[in-house]
């Protein structure tokens, strides 16, 4: 029977709600913080800076990630920046402006107490950083620099050149290896988690595989914090990187954890877009791009012409046309659906005319080259290496590509899921972003959950487990887990069958970008439904996994992980059906405005799909959190 | 395109490798050597035998995990790229080309081309972040950093960690990464105050592991994907003798 559930948000006004929860929460002191122990699976931003914010505190922790280091972990790869309020820029920003716009950008599908949470707690992250010794973009005063990001009007983004997810990881991943040296975090590299163990209802371990070995290990601690990203991968094509996954959240999920609004993945406007049938993945461009590139189609249909040599009265700047207000800055769901129509229509360019142009000439002639160079050099080195092509000289082609999951495991106020001792951070929880995530906000809320509420909440929690001892790896729940993850990698290896489990992956990943990408229709999702079930047969019986279980073996990593993704995206898609409205990243053709743009349904739709696990994947309970919007009236989002 | 491939095969850490001989057809010129790779497991894994196991992962030259010396050089002939920002364009129809893994005795070799680089973060362990606990850090516009000093800071910061510079050593000295880590952190206000004791603890953990000792070749530089210059060298050796003095 479906539910209606509760997020645990604190009484009282909007700004008071999370100094009113820090001030009530229970503190452990400290000669207690030493008995209790903590897993954290994932290195990432979420993952690196709760573990190290956590053994700092003097709690014992255990950090798990599946790369040879913990600095390797995708946030590195975020470029453009991360927001912050701090009115550097005398331009009108103010919390309460930072929240809106987030709330905005989510199309009013995110919870206002959270969001208002991520852009209060946004100040103390640049802070927290530049101690580290971040190096932000500076002015020749010394003070920090801003630039402006899609979705917004104020200049709000700081940003390291184009590399900003790298160096805030690196000094979150310097802050958990300081705390490894001391030995108040334990750290396990080329670990994969396998399960999720539960005693009496509540988290107490993992099951991993060390990926070197093939050892499969057991971990307990007094409760489990997942920090282990978006799964964007399962689309096969997409920004993230290779060995990005959902099986942690997903094997959470089947024990208990509710997986909220899992249709909603954020398509990228500015990638490159795909060259080949072997393309393995898709290589995204900072969309800071777009503060001084222009986006434009040529007119006509076909357009054979290299771009230089079409003149300006033949090129359609459409978003400039479409969002005179916005321009060129349109969130990112927009700019990426009308990539899409252009595309669609015949306009796209490349090879195989499926890309957009993103115009540096007028910037280059307004700024001059150095300026351009500067701002965002190290892309266009990328783009070149990458493509082959200068684009100083000639425009960038980018198209859209799966990007950042809004969706992930359903979360309270505490950031804790539907299983006690279970807490999902990061881009792993569904949490702040609504409906479509507004650009370098993804950074921020990594950041914000592990440095600045995890520590809190997680305490909070802890404060009343001071008396419990430590988990018993041998319980029975344990060897139970591990006999069920053992069992499941030896039916891959013993399938035998002629398919490999990338091959299964890729037709997945084309039925989702079909089906339930850029846009949905019903028939398409129950097509997809459909499709996806016999995939998944096949996957049962035409499995081939070369090499064995108790080894290296990354085909069976691989297996791992499509397995599960053949579940969730079913899922996806059933939560794309249920979903009768077009917001953020979910647009169903069904409802759209005369215009051509999506149409939300506030009166039957406004809340948070939080999924159940019936044991059945294609028959999940759909609990519904409502969302109540005390503080600000949802609006038409327009961006024209 | 056709491409003769040679690879080192490695069953285990104590195992005995070999170079072991493939071939391709149907290169695409615009995959990325990674992709090439791909595409010979794939043709493995379909013929039962298992798969050339190397390391990757975000595959936009920014994770440091991939790195294989290619003819020789590491992450290739393409200058300051990662592996997977190579592409087969690189290469010409009916080019032979070895792949083996980064070879020092501090990376051991776990198999194929896949290495162990843990003995990197032992060293930023040692001593490379500012002593920064969450929560104490004072308003940010309170540090003052000029725009030179943050882009010089930069320059050391950019450091991915993928140990080409160790690869390519013939002494295996992981000199230019350590030096990245402290002239980062030195060239910093925020970083300064410990920048005595990080210089000399990390050059102690650099030493104490099985990396060799740098006699300023400068090939490090040469083969780094991010273009890390051997200056930080300069600037490490000059905080070890102020820290020693």
């Amino acid at each position: 029977m479906a539910k209606t559930i509760k997020a645990n948000i604190p009484a009282g006004e909007l700004n008071q709600k999370w100094e009113n929860y820090k001030a009530q929460a229970k503190l452990v002191s400290p000669n207690n913080r030493k008995k209790l122990e903590v897993i954290v699976v994932g290195t990432g931003l979420a993952g690196a800076s709760a573990a190290a914010s956590l053994a700092e505190m003097g709690y014992n922790v255990k950090s798990f990630c599946f790369q040879d280091s913990p600095r390797r972990a995708h946030s590195v790869a975020a470029q453009g920046g991360v927001n912050a309020m701090k009115n550097y820029q005398n331009d009108g920003d103010s919390i309460h402006r930072m929240f809106i716009d987030t709330l905005k950008g989510g199309d009013f599908r995110s919870r206002e107490a959270n969001t208002y949470r991520l852009a209060e707690c946004s100040a103390s992250l640049i802070d927290q950083a530049v101690a580290q010794g971040v190096p932000f973009g500076r002015e020749y005063s010394g003070y920090l620099k801003n630039r402006s990001f899609g979705g917004v009007q104020v200049s709000r983004t700081f940003y390291a050149r184009g590399q900003t997810g790298q160096q805030l990881l690196l000094g979150a991943y310097q802050a958990l290896m300081r705390q490894t040296e001391i030995g108040k975090i334990k750290l396990y590299s080329r670990h994969e988690m396998l399960d999720l163990v539960l005693i009496d209802g509540k988290a107490k371990g993992i099951i991993t595989r060390h990926l070197d070995t093939g050892k499969i290990e057991r971990h307990g601690a007094h409760l489990v914090v997942l920090a282990t990203g978006g799964f964007g991968k399962i689309y096969y094509l997409s920004t993230l990187a290779m060995g990005c996954n959902a099986s942690a959240i997903w094997r959470a999920h089947k024990k208990g954890a509710y997986m909220a609004n899992p249709s909603w993945t954020q398509i990228h406007p500015t990638s490159l877009p795909q060259s080949g049938p072997y393309q393995s993945k898709l290589t995204l461009m900072s969309e800071s791009l777009r503060n001084d590139g222009r986006i434009w189609v040529p007119k006509t249909k076909n357009d054979q012409r290299s771009p230089n040599q079409i003149p300006e009265n033949e090129r359609d700047y459409y978003l400039e046309r479409k969002y005179p207000s916005f321009g060129n800055l349109a969130p990112r769901d927009i700019a990426s659906r009308s990539a899409k129509e252009q595309i669609d229509a015949g306009k796209g360019v490349g090879p195989l005319q499926n890309a957009v142009y993103l115009d540096f000439a007028h910037a280059i002639a307004e700024y001059g080259k150095n300026v351009i160079e500067q701002r965002y050099g190290n892309l266009f080195k990328m783009y070149q290496k990458i493509t082959g092509i200068n684009a100083y000289q000639e425009p960038m082609k980018i198209s859209p590509s799966a990007h950042f999951s809004m969706g992930g495991l359903w979360v309270d106020y505490d950031l804790m899921t539907s299983i006690p001792g279970l807490f999902a951070i990061g881009e792993s929880n569904f949490s702040d972003h609504g409906a479509n995530r507004l650009g370098a906000n993804s950074l921020l809320q990594a950041c914000v959950d592990g440095y600045y509420i995890a520590p809190y909440t997680i305490q909070n929690y802890l404060a009343d487990e001071i008396n419990t001892p430590k988990t018993n790896v041998n319980h029975p729940a344990f060897e139970k887990a591990e006999l069920n993850a053992r069992l499941q990698l030896e039916q891959f290896v013993n399938c035998k069958g002629d398919k490999t489990a990338e091959e299964f992956h890729k037709e997945l990943g084309k039925i989702l970008y079909d089906k339930c990408g850029l846009s949905r229709s019903e028939v398409g999702l129950k097509q997809a439904i459909e499709t996806i079930q016999e995939l998944r047969g096949e996957f049962k019986k035409n499995l081939l996994v070369p090499g064995d279980v108790d080894d290296i073996n990354s085909e069976l990593e691989k297996a791992g992980r499509v397995y599960d993704y053949m579940e969730l995206a079913e899922l996806m898609c059933q939560d794309a059906l249920s979903r009768e409205e077009s917001c953020g990243a979910h647009f169903r053709e069904e409802y759209q405005t005369k215009d051509g743009e999506a149409l939300r349904n506030d009166d039957n739709y406004a809340y948070t799909s939080a999924w159940e696990w019936t044991g059945n994947p294609s028959k999940p309970i759909l609990n519904k959190e409502e969302l109540i919007f005390e503080f600000v009236k949802p609006t038409q989002r327009s961006y024209k | 395109m056709k491409i003769y491939l040679k690879v080192w095969r490695q069953q285990h850490k104590d195992s005995k490798g070999m170079l072991v001989e493939y071939s391709l057809n149907e290169v695409d010129p615009e995959m990325s050597f990674l992709e090439m790779l791909d595409m010979l497991n794939l043709k493995l894994a379909k013929k039962g035998e298992r798969p050339i196991e190397f390391d990757h992962d975000c595959r936009e030259g920014i994770c440091g995990q991939c790195g294989v010396m290619i003819n020789g050089i590491a992450h290739g002939p393409l200058k300051n790229t990662t592996t997977c920002q190579l592409h087969m364009r690189s290469f010409k129809n009916g080019d032979t080309i070895y792949i083996e893994p980064f070879k020092a005795k501090a990376f051991p070799i776990i198999r194929d081309l896949k290495v162990d680089r843990s003995a990197f973060d032992a060293i930023i362990a040692a001593g490379g972040y500012v002593s920064v606990n969450t929560g104490q850090a004072p308003e940010a516009n309170s540090i003052m950093v000029t725009h030179d000093e943050a882009e010089s800071a930069f320059d050391s910061a950019a450091c991915i960690g993928c140990g080409a510079c160790v690869a390519t050593c013939k002494n295996a000295s992981a000199a230019l990464f350590t030096s990245a880590k402290i002239s980062h952190l030195a060239k910093l206000p925020q970083g300064q105050k410990e920048s005595e004791q990080r210089t000399l603890k990390m050059v102690d953990r650099m030493e104490d592991l099985d990396f060799g000792h740098c006699t300023n070749t400068e090939a490090c530089e040469v083969e780094c994907p991010q273009e890390i210059s051997v200056l930080n060298i300069a600037r490490m050796n000059y905080e070890y003798n102020k820290a020693k003095l």
